[in-house]
């Protein structure tokens, strides 16, 4: 990805002497190092979905734009975008329509800004309730899809809202459950303290819970194989039916940069983040690979599964992933005091 | 993130001395945080206002996400970051879906509903600023000469885990009671209407949705990946 932000921050940071001395200059620092990658992540994503989705179904992709295998798709796809008419239908309500994909967006930036890239101060802000804050937030992209869906006046977006609040309430609560798993074990809530006091041993300990909060991290981000709230072939294209141009793009960004976020998420609570080989120097490096193995994944999930049914998501979250959840909390519950 | 709030910027808490050890503060020249603190108040009072007076069902909730991330942002200007995120996992992330999740449930439309209003609005306002102004008296006058010292961070994750579950442990397993009565009063009131009403809900698809609200699709499912 951006190299300069990884290597301009440690030499910036080797004179800072604690999360006490943070100035001005600092703060805008990483902001502007989180803004980067906010947005250039969810682009490479896009891209590298374009791609793989076209090998894995036999085809090559985009090729033309930019000369080289295509990878000027996605921009052109923005100017594609920034051009056509941004409409706004008649019966809507103009403000909540308009102001819903940036209340869809905003989140994950907030999001990425408390995720740890690599040891020590290698963040944009470490935040003492970070897990909690993390998902607290998480959770508030959905209000724009909500207000999408709610103001379009459009039947089809509202059947794809209901879908929406109905799969975030099921699926919200696996998430929480299996993040608690790793709050237990690590006996802290804070990212940074999750990650210091990782050990390689809490991979096979805290893989079931693993897999529960990608599973319904994906489900939350209504990817597919739980795209059952867009459904094309159902209900057009569910609260996102009456956007166009611009807002209908940043729709679209929200769920990239909702996948990087949940993959981010995942490889710093279940797979340890920047732990690896000389993690001292190369732990971004660990962490932006394990982000993009995930990331992968999320795109081969895609390709691999047909859309779940509402009824199935939802048999789904309640009769598999809340007790798989509740189990690992158990099992950590039993290892964390029989090893204390 | 508002701009004010030096305490929720480090995890160590720094290592400042408590500047308001001596002598009382006062009400002149305030600080950054109090003024901050003070307009975010008047867009939480003017979100609440909003919220009960606007015609548009919808808008309601949403002047509600203003209000409750407005108290949530009053939290982190008082340090208590725990509580801050808590009040936007809880209030914002869940409560507020939850009711427009309800809303959409109804025929509420996407304009205004003049038929809403109820006519005991006078009734409601006079009842609505009297326990305004007790509560405003109450807490003035019980609070009047307490300070809170904003250097050092007092909702620490540990530090509330280990007030609640070393002082106050009997009064949150009394909650967790109540809360678990609820759930079972919950499903109880709900399963009385079960034999009639989850026949119909999802004909022909798996009869096994938690969920009997969501109107299942009956069409074809797509095939395509």
């Amino acid at each position: 990805m951006e190299p300069t932000a990884p290597a301009a921050l440690p030499v910036l940071l080797a004179d800072v002497a604690g999360p006490a001395a943070l100035g001005p200059g600092d703060v805008a620092l990483r902001l502007g190092a989180v803004l980067l990658a906010f947005l250039t992540l969810p682009l490479l994503v896009g891209q590298a979905e374009h791609k793989v989705m076209a090998h894995m179904q036999g085809r090559v992709g985009p090729m033309h734009a930019g000369r080289f295998h295509g990878w000027a798709q996605l921009v052109a796809d923005g100017v594609k975008f920034a051009q056509k008419e941004d409409t706004v239908p008649a019966g809507a309500d103009r403000t909540v329509f308009r102001l819903a994909p940036a209340v869809a967006l905003l989140p994950y930036f907030v999001v990425l800004v408390a995720i740890p890239l690599g040891p020590g101060t290698l963040v944009g802000q470490v935040i003492d309730a970070g897990v909690f804050f993390v998902l607290a937030v998480l959770g508030l992209g959905v209000l724009g899809q909500l207000m999408g869906g709610w103001a379009s006046a459009n039947k089809y977006s509202l059947l794809g809202g209901m879908r929406t609040a109905a799969q975030l309430m099921a699926y919200e609560l696996p998430l929480l459950l299996a993040a608690a798993s790793v709050v237990m074990a690590a006996g802290t809530l804070s990212l940074t303290g999750i990650l210091d006091a990782f050990q390689w041993w809490w991979v096979p300990w805290q893989i079931i819970g693993g897999i529960v909060f990608f599973v319904a991290g994906i489900a939350e981000l209504h990817r597919p194989p739980f795209d059952a709230p867009l459904a094309p072939e159902e209900i057009i294209f569910g609260a996102f039916t009456e956007y166009s141009g611009l807002r209908f793009a940043l729709f679209l960004l929200a769920e990239y940069a909702g996948i990087v976020v949940v993959s981010a998420l995942t490889a710093v609570l279940f797979l340890g983040g920047w732990h690896g080989p000389f993690a001292d120097q190369l732990g971004w490096l660990w962490m932006l690979l394990k982000t993009a193995a995930l990331c992968f994944l999320v795109i081969w999930a895609r390709v691999a599964w047909p859309r779940l049914r509402v009824d199935q998501i939802q048999k789904l979250a309640w009769t598999v992933l809340v007790p798989l959840a509740l189990a690992q909390i158990a099992l950590t519950g039993v290892v964390k005091v029989v090893i204390s | 993130m508002s701009p004010g709030t030096p305490a929720v910027l480090s995890a160590v808490p720094p290592t400042a001395l408590p500047t308001a050890a001596d002598g009382s503060p006062g009400f002149l020249s305030p600080s950054g945080v109090e003024i901050v603190f003070v307009l975010v108040g008047v867009v939480v009072l003017g979100a609440a206002v909003l919220c009960v007076t606007t015609p548009r069902l919808v808008r309601a909730a949403l002047y509600l996400v203003v209000a409750l991330g407005g108290l949530a942002v009053q939290y982190l200007l008082l340090t208590a970051e725990f509580i801050a995120w808590v009040q936007v996992l809880i209030y914002l992330g869940s409560v507020v879906v939850l009711l427009l999740f309800g809303l959409m449930l109804t025929k509420a439309p996407t304009g205004p509903s003049p038929d809403a209003n109820s006519p005991a609005r006078p009734v409601a306002l006079v009842v609505a600023g009297a326990a305004a102004v007790l509560l405003m008296v109450l807490v003035v006058d019980a609070f009047r000469t307490t300070w809170i010292d904003l250097e050092t961070p007092h909702g620490l994750t540990a530090d509330l885990g280990t007030s609640m579950f070393r002082h106050w442990v009997l009064p949150f397993e009394a909650l967790s009671l109540l809360l678990l009565a609820a759930l079972i009063g919950a499903i109880v009131v709900s399963r009385r209407h079960a034999p009639g009403a989850t026949d119909g809900a999802v004909p022909g698809s798996g009869n096994g949705a938690a969920s009997g609200a969501v109107p299942g699709p009956r069409d074809r499912v797509g095939g395509e990946g």
